[in-house]
C-alpha cells in the first residue's frame, strides 16, 4: 500500500514538473507576436455575442467591437488569428456555436485564395501561422479537427498532431532562447485585445498603390469551396445568418474574377455579400491616416471607421438588436470601453 | 514507423499491456501480430520481400526436413554398407534446396538493393548510399541473413525444421530487430518467442531504462553532432578538420547504432526475451581483431559461420593449403586463412552497400588484420626488450590507436569516391593544419557552442557508463540497489534530459538511425 | 592427442593446454586458430571438419578437439 502511494506521489510529482516546464516552454504570445494570444482569449468572453467575426487580419485589425457597442448597442466577437486560413475558420466556427449561437457570423473571404497548407507560402512559415492559431484553442474534437486541417506536409511527417497536444515536444529545445518575458508570464496572461480586436495605434501612409502580377487561374480550390460550403451548412443548421465580407484593405489584392466567383455563390446560397472596397467613400478610409502599414491593414482610426459603417448594415439589414438597455450587458460593455480608452491612450505616441 | 516516433511509443505501451494480459500460450501470437502491425505501418510497400523469405525459407526448411525423415525411416531397413550413400544422397539432394532457398533470397536482396533503392534514392535525395543512409527501409539484410543462417542450420541439421509457419514468421519479423538487427540465432531465439512470459517487473523496468538509454544517445548525442559530421564532408576540409571528421563520425554512428541497440535489446528485456548483445564497448579494444569481436558482434559471427569457416573448410583452399605450404612454408599455412578473410571482408563490406566505397572499406579491415597478424612475431621481440607492455599507459595507448585507426578505416563510407577518401586521408600527412582546431572553423559547422557543451557532457556520460559497466558490470542493477527513489529520480532526469536536449521534432530533419537500412 | 596439443602449442607456446578449458571464452584461440587447427587435423588425421562442427563447444579445450577427431575419424 505504501509502495503504490509512493509511486502515484512519484508520478504526480513528474508530471507536475513535466507541466511546468511545458508552461514556460511555450511561447507567451504577450510581447512579441500578441497575435498568438487572440484564439485564447475567447473563451473569457464567450456567450451573448450577437455577431462573431471570423477570419484573419482582415477581421481582427479591421474591425472595432466597441464601436460597434456604442454606436450600434451591438454585442460582438472577433475570432481572428494571424493567416488564418477557411478551414481554421470553419473549425473555429464549430467550435464558438458550443459556447453560443450568434444571429448573425461574419466571415471575411480573402482565406478562400488559400486552398491547401503548403499554398500559403513556405511550410515553416505556415506551421508558425498555425501555433498561433491553434496553440491557444481549447482541447476539442474542433480542434482536433483544426489540427488535422492544418498540418503542412512536413507537420505531418513529425507526428504534429502530438506536439499540439503536448506542446513540449514542440518547444522543448526553446529553453535556450527564452526571455524576460517568459518568465513574467510563465503561469499567467494578460488580454491583448477587445474583444478580439488587435489594436494598432501607428500611421503609415500609402505612397503608391501596389502591384500585384495577374494570376494565371483565378478560381478558387476545391478545397476552399468545400469549407465554405461546410460553414454556410453550419450557419444554416443554427438558425444563423452567414455574411461574407470583403474587408476595407487594399492590399493583398481582391481580384475582381475572385469577387465574381463569391458574388455567385452568395447568390446561389442566399447569402448577403458585402464588398467594401466599394464603398471606402462611403466608409470614410483616409489612406494617409487610417492604416498603420501602407494600407494592408487599418489602424484604430480606421477599424473604428469600418465599424460605425459596417454596424448600420448589422442593425439595419441583418436586425441586430440595440442591448444598451439591458443594464447586465451595459455595465459589462461599460467595462471593456474603459480598457479600450485606456489601451488606446497608452499606446497612441 | 520509427523507433523514435511517438505512435511508437503509444504502439509500445499498448502491446505491453496486452501482451501480459492474454494466456502465456497466446503471447507469441500478440508478438506476430505486433511484428505484423509494425511492418505494414513501417514499410508495407517492401512486405513483398519479407514474405517472400518466409515463404522460401519455411518451404525449404520443411522440405530438407522430410527429406531428413525419409531417410531415417530407409536407414533403419538399409544394411550397414549402404547406409553412407542414402545419408550422402539425402544430404546432396538437401544441399541443392539449400542454394536454391539461398540463391533466390539473396538475388531478392540484391534486386531491392540495387535496383529498387538505391538508384531511387540518389535520384530523390543526391545522397549516396553510407553507413547513415541505405536505401532500404526495414533492415532487410537484417531479417534474410538472419533467416539464411536458420536455413542453414537446418541443412546442417543443427536445429530442427520449425513446422508452424506463424511461428517461424515470427522468428524472421520478430519488430524489435527487424529494423537494425541484431541477428539472431533460431536456436537462441525461437524457443523464447514461444515460451509463455509472466511480468517481471524488475525486467520491464530494465528494459525500459535500456530503452531511454539509447533514445539518449540516439537523441542528444548521435543527431546533434550528425549536424557537424555532414557539414565536414565538404571539400575544402582537410587535414586535421578530417581527423577531426573521422572522431565525430566515430561517435556519431556509435551513439546511432548502440543507442539503436539499445532501444531494441530494452524493448526485447520488457517483453521477457533477451537478444544477443551487438556491442560491448567496442571503443576499448586494443587491436583491430578483438574490436570486431565487439563491434556488431552478431553480423561478425554471422560471417565466421556462414562465411569464412565454410570457406576455410571448403575442398579447394584445403587443397591450396597443402600446396601453399610445400611451396611458402610458414606463410602459406596461414594464406588459405587470408583468402577467407578476404572474401569474408568482401562479403561484408557488399552487405553494407553495393558502392566500391564497402567493398574497399571491407578488404582494408581485413589487410590491418592481416598485416598485424603476420607481424605477431615482431612485436613479441619489441615487447621483450622493452618492458611496458603491462604497464596501464600502454594499455590506454593501445585503446586509442586503435580508435584513430578504426576511424580512419570508417570514414571510408564518408565520401562519394574512393579517390575523395584517399584524397583527405593522404592529407593528413601532407597539409595537417592544426590551427582550424582553434581558428573558429568548428563554430562554423552548425552547432553552436551550446551544442558543443552538451555533446561534450553527454560523451563523457557515456564514456562514464562504459567505464563503469566494463568494471563493475550492469550499471541498471547497481541503481536497482540505490533503492526506489534514486533510481526513480535519475530516471526521469535523464527523461527530462531526452525530452529537452534530444533532437527531434519539426526544427530538426533528425537523421533515420544509421543502420536501419542496410 | 599429443599430436592435438603439439598443433596447439605450435600456435601458442605459452599456454597451458592440458589444463585450460575454456579456450574460446577465453579468447585464447581465435578463429584464424582454429581454420589452421582444422587444416593440420585434415593433413594428420586425414579427415575434414565440416564447416558446423567449427563451435566454441568442440574447441574449448584440447581434449574437446580430440574428441571431436576421434568422432570424425570413426564416421
Amino acid at each position: 500500500m505504501r509502495k503504490r502511494l509512493s509511486l502515484w506521489a512519484a508520478l504526480m510529482l513528474s508530471a507536475a514538473i513535466l507541466l511546468l516546464i511545458q508552461a514556460l516552454l511555450v511561447p507567451k504570445y504577450m510581447v512579441s507576436s500578441r497575435e498568438g494570444a487572440l484564439i485564447g482569449e475567447y473563451y473569457a468572453n464567450a456567450g451573448n455575442n450577437d455577431v462573431i467575426f471570423i477570419g484573419d487580419c482582415e477581421v481582427y485589425e479591421n474591425f472595432s467591437p466597441i464601436t460597434l457597442w456604442e454606436e450600434y448597442g451591438i454585442t460582438s466577437y472577433i475570432r481572428g488569428s494571424a493567416q488564418q486560413t477557411i478551414w481554421q475558420s470553419y473549425y473555429l466556427l464549430e467550435e464558438t456555436f458550443r459556447y453560443e449561437t450568434p444571429k448573425v457570423v461574419v466571415f471575411s473571404v480573402l482565406a478562400m485564395k488559400y486552398d491547401t497548407p503548403e499554398s500559403t507560402g513556405s511550410q515553416s512559415r505556415r506551421e508558425a501561422y498555425n501555433r498561433m492559431t491553434l496553440d491557444t484553442m481549447r482541447l476539442s474534437s474542433a480542434k482536433l479537427g483544426a489540427i488535422q486541417a492544418s498540418m503542412t506536409q512536413k507537420e505531418r511527417e513529425w507526428e504534429g498532431i502530438y506536439s499540439y497536444l503536448f506542446p513540449l515536444l514542440r518547444y522543448h529545445d526553446r529553453w535556450s532562447q527564452l526571455t524576460e518575458e517568459d518568465i513574467t508570464y510563465w503561469l499567467k496572461r494578460e488580454p491583448v485585445s477587445d474583444n478580439g480586436y488587435l489594436m494598432q495605434t501607428g500611421v503609415r501612409p500609402m505612397v503608391d498603390a501596389h502591384i500585384s502580377p495577374p494570376l494565371a487561374d483565378y478560381s478558387f480550390g476545391e478545397n476552399s469551396w468545400y469549407y465554405l460550403e461546410k460553414m454556410a451548412a453550419l450557419c444554416a443548421s443554427h438558425g444563423t445568418r452567414l455574411v461574407l465580407i470583403k474587408a476595407p484593405s487594399l492590399y493583398p489584392v481582391w481580384w475582381w474574377e475572385w469577387d465574381g466567383q463569391i458574388r455567385q455563390f452568395a447568390q446561389e446560397n442566399g447569402l448577403t455579400y458585402i464588398n467594401m472596397l466599394e464603398s471606402l467613400e462611403d466608409i470614410g478610409i483616409d489612406w494617409n491616416t487610417d492604416t498603420y502599414d501602407t494600407g494592408l491593414h487599418l489602424n484604430v482610426s480606421g477599424a473604428e471607421k469600418a465599424a460605425s459603417w459596417f454596424g448600420k448594415i448589422l442593425a439595419e439589414e441583418c436586425g441586430i438588436p440595440d442591448r444598451r438597455q439591458e443594464a447586465e450587458i451595459a455595465s459589462l460593455w461599460a467595462d471593456k470601453a474603459a480598457v479600450y480608452y485606456d489601451r488606446k491612450q497608452s499606446m497612441t505616441p | 514507423m520509427q523507433f523514435t516516433s511517438v505512435s511508437f511509443l503509444l504502439f509500445m505501451a499498448v502491446l505491453l499491456i496486452v501482451y501480459y494480459r492474454v494466456p502465456g500460450e497466446l503471447q507469441w501470437t500478440v508478438l506476430l501480430a505486433a511484428s505484423g502491425w509494425f511492418y505494414l505501418w513501417a514499410g508495407a510497400e517492401y512486405l513483398g520481400f519479407l514474405l517472400f523469405t518466409i515463404l522460401t525459407t519455411y518451404g525449404c526448411t520443411t522440405w530438407m526436413a522430410r527429406n531428413n525423415t525419409r531417410r531415417e525411416a530407409r536407414l533403419a531397413q538399409l544394411p550397414q554398407a549402404e547406409k553412407r550413400a542414402c545419408r550422402a544422397a539425402v544430404k546432396g539432394k538437401n544441399r541443392a534446396i539449400l542454394a536454391l532457398c539461398l540463391s533466390s533470397n539473396f538475388a531478392a536482396l540484391f534486386l531491392c538493393k540495387a535496383c529498387l533503392t538505391e538508384p531511387l534514392r540518389t535520384m530523390v535525395s543526391g545522397s549516396r548510399v553510407s553507413f547513415l543512409s541505405l536505401g532500404l527501409p526495414l533492415g532487410i539484410s537484417f531479417y534474410m541473413f538472419q533467416s539464411m543462417g536458420y536455413v542453414t542450420d537446418v541443412y546442417r541439421e543443427t536445429v530442427k525444421a520449425e513446422r508452424n509457419p506463424g511461428k517461424l514468421a515470427l522468428f524472421t519479423a520478430y519488430f524489435p530487430q527487424l529494423v537494425q538487427g541484431p541477428i539472431s540465432r533460431f536456436s537462441q531465439l525461437a524457443p523464447q518467442l514461444l515460451r509463455p512470459h509472466r511480468f517481471d517487473g524488475k525486467q520491464v523496468s530494465f528494459g525500459l531504462q535500456r530503452m531511454l538509454w539509447g533514445y539518449f544517445k540516439k537523441l542528444v548525442i548521435a543527431d546533434r553532432i550528425a549536424v557537424a559530421v555532414a557539414a565536414l564532408k565538404a571539400p575544402e576540409y582537410t587535414g586535421a578538420a578530417f581527423l577531426v571528421l573521422s572522431v565525430f563520425y566515430a561517435v556519431q554512428i556509435y551513439a546511432d547504432f548502440t543507442g539503436g541497440m539499445d532501444i531494441a535489446l530494452g524493448l526485447s528485456q520488457a517483453l521477457g526475451i533477451v537478444l544477443p548483445e551487438n556491442f560491448t564497448r567496442p571503443f576499448f579494444s586494443k587491436n583491430i581483431a578483438v574490436y570486431w569481436r565487439r563491434w556488431h558482434i552478431t553480423l561478425g559471427a554471422w560471417m565466421k559461420d556462414y562465411v569464412f569457416y565454410p570457406l576455410s573448410v571448403s575442398a579447394p583452399l584445403r587443397k591450396l593449403s597443402r600446396s601453399a605450404r610445400r611451396k611458402f612454408g610458414n606463410f602459406g599455412k596461414r594464406l588459405p586463412v587470408y583468402i577467407a578473410s578476404a572474401v569474408t571482408w568482401s562479403v561484408t563490406g557488399i552487405w553494407h552497400g553495393l558502392t566500391p566505397n564497402f567493398l574497399v572499406w571491407g578488404l582494408l579491415n581485413c589487410l590491418v588484420i592481416v598485416v598485424s597478424e603476420e607481424l605477431t612475431p615482431l612485436y613479441a621481440r619489441f615487447h621483450n626488450r622493452f618492458s611496458f607492455k603491462e604497464k596501464r599507459w600502454y594499455g590506454w595507448f593501445e585503446v586509442l590507436r586503435t580508435f584513430l585507426l578504426m576511424n580512419l578505416i570508417r570514414a571510408c563510407d564518408l565520401f562519394p569516391s574512393v579517390m575523395e577518401y584517399f584524397r583527405r586521408t593522404g592529407s593528413l600527412l601532407t597539409a595537417f593544419q592544426p590551427h582550424i582546431l582553434w581558428d573558429g572553423t568548428l563554430m562554423q559547422l552548425g552547432l553552436s557552442g551550446l551544442d558543443y557543451g552538451i555533446l561534450a557532457a553527454g560523451i563523457t556520460l557515456m564514456f562514464t557508463v562504459s567505464l563503469v559497466q566494463e568494471k563493475k558490470g550492469c550499471i541498471r542493477e547497481l541503481l536497482w540497489q540505490g533503492g526506489p527513489m534514486v533510481r526513480y529520480a535519475l530516471t526521469f532526469a535523464l527523461l527530462l534530459t531526452v525530452l529537452l536536449m534530444g533532437n527531434y521534432g519539426i526544427g530538426y530533419q533528425a537523421s533515420n538511425f544509421l543502420y536501419n537500412q542496410f | 592427442m599429443d599430436r592435438i596439443l603439439e598443433i596447439l602449442w605450435e600456435l601458442h607456446p605459452d599456454v597451458d593446454f592440458e589444463t585450460a578449458g575454456h579456450l574460446i571464452d577465453d579468447g585464447i584461440l581465435d578463429s584464424f586458430d582454429i581454420v589452421t587447427i582444422a587444416s593440420e587435423v585434415d593433413l594428420d588425421y586425414g579427415v575434414t571438419i565440416p564447416a558446423e562442427a567449427l563451435t566454441p563447444e568442440n574447441f574449448n579445450s584440447a581434449r574437446a578437439i580430440y574428441a571431436l577427431v576421434e568422432r570424425l575419424v570413426k564416421e
